[in-house]
């Protein structure tokens, strides 16, 4: 089907979407690991509107944007398809991931932030999980139903990521206490072999994430 | 497949590009509807129903589902009446172009926009018209990569990116008139001059977007009462 490449970067949640979907539709890839402080020329030529990862490139035609990407991936290989069949649920789907994009600033503002100013935060984000738990994922295995899809890999930032940040953050808001069918779905999407074998290293992103909080915190 | 009117609903307001998306989408399917208008400064009942979780317009209707968010209402317009002329393109990479530009314009484009109607003083001025000069020559490059050579962005007839970008058309002309600056330029972008007049032009669009003076009523209007709310 052509040659596939992926600029990726090894802690990016974002490219390990892109990851997953390609080894869900069993489909091969040359990985290309991008140093974010001395981006390479073919990245900067392939997504000069953003200068970001990860891209995807296909018989030498480049695709930016994960979500565009898990799109593209989801048209060009449609089989174990990621998308329901039905319009209307297509559009939910849709929806919730674009509910995810728009919310990603505010975890953002979490991380950046300490004391007050992340105690008022940690109240959005505690409305922002219970609406995703109660709304979105309601009493489904996955979002949308019984197998894994688009919206899933979509979140996939939550088991792992938003766990080890949360450590690292100090806060404690993923709970299976306060928010149970949420930390399940986490717990039950780590296990799914195509992530479970394609999550970076705990260590290795816990100091890395400890290193990008406290510059922040400098400035 | 065409919805009878009394089968679809949009809740919205006249002015909003969201919503003029939309319109603009179900135009070119020659799908009837029912345009509910909703009240600026209030929330109805119906829209509060149906967008709980973000109580915006536009809101699509069809039969007792709500559709919410302007391009996906335009994606779900697209595969429901599949029969009327496509909104994407049928290639994947093609309408992964009008997905990452469509994006960028919601994201960054417009964001550079709204920065050049709030801007104080001549040097922040300056410098948000830089930022959207340099978003109007990676358009107009993408222009060429989508429409290659031919008037829109969806080839012959306007596609998604048409309706992405061109549903802004009037607040851009409004920005330009308000700000005293000029956005399209023929010399640097001579490809989106001539888009813009063919699309606002178009039958499907031309009675959608609102009149330029009227707009430029309301952007003044707004600034007037976020200054006055600031001020409080």
């Amino acid at each position: 089907m052509g040659e596939v490449k992926l600029h990726g970067f090894w802690a990016s949640p974002f490219s390990h979407r892109v990851i997953w979907a390609l080894k869900l539709k069993g489909v091969e890839y040359e990985y290309m690991e991008e140093d974010l402080s001395n981006k390479s020329q073919l990245l900067l030529q392939y997504n000069p509107a953003h200068k970001k990862i990860p891209v995807l490139v296909h018989r030498n035609k480049p695709v930016a944007e994960s979500l565009v990407i898990l799109e593209y991936i989801e048209e060009t290989w449609p089989e174990n398809p990621l998308l329901p069949l039905d319009a209307c649920d297509r559009a939910m789907a849709r929806f919730w991931i674009n509910f995810g994009e728009q919310k990603g600033p505010v975890f953002f503002n979490l991380f950046r932030t300490t004391g007050e100013a992340q105690e008022k935060t940690g109240e959005e984000v505690a409305q922002i999980l219970k609406t995703i738990e109660e709304k979105a994922l309601g009493d489904n295995n996955f979002f949308g139903g019984n197998t894994l899809g688009l919206v899933d890999l979509s979140f996939g930032w939550l088991p792992h990521w938003f766990e080890v940040t949360e450590q690292v953050q100090g806060t404690k808001l993923l709970d299976p206490t306060t928010l149970p069918r949420l930390h399940a779905w986490a717990q039950n999407f780590k296990q799914v072999p195509v992530i479970r074998d394609n999550l970076p290293d705990p260590q290795k992103l816990s100091a890395h994430l400890k290193r990008l909080r406290g510059n922040l915190l400098k400035n | 497949m065409a919805g009878a009117s009394s089968d679809l609903k949009l809740l919205g307001a006249g002015p909003s590009p969201y919503v003029n998306r939309v319109q603009i989408a179900l135009n070119l399917k020659a799908v009837n509807y029912e345009f509910l208008e909703e009240k600026f400064g209030s929330k109805s009942e119906l829209l509060l129903k149906s967008n709980p979780v973000h109580k915006k317009i536009p809101v699509l209707i069809h039969g007792d589902k709500p559709i919410c968010e302007s391009l996906i209402i335009v994606q779900y317009i697209d595969e429901v009446w599949a029969s009327g002329p496509s909104i994407l393109p049928s290639d994947p990479y093609d309408r992964a172009l009008h997905r990452f530009w469509a994006a960028y314009i919601d994201d960054k484009f417009f964001t550079n926009v709204k920065e050049l109607s709030t801007a104080d003083g001549e040097e922040a001025k300056d410098a948000a018209v830089e930022r959207i000069a340099e978003g109007m020559t990676l358009l107009e490059d993408a222009l060429g990569k989508c429409g290659k050579g031919k008037p829109f962005f969806g080839g012959d007839n306007i596609g998604y990116l048409d309706i992405a970008f061109g549903s802004f058309l009037g607040w851009l002309r409004a920005t330009e008139k308000l700000a005293g600056v000029t956005l399209f330029n023929e010399g640097k972008t001579p490809g989106l001059v001539a888009w813009a007049d063919a699309f606002s032009s178009h039958e499907a669009v031309k009675d959608v977007i609102p009149e330029i003076d009227r707009l430029v009523e309301l952007a003044k209007m707004f600034k007037a009462r976020a200054q006055s709310q600031s001020a409080n």
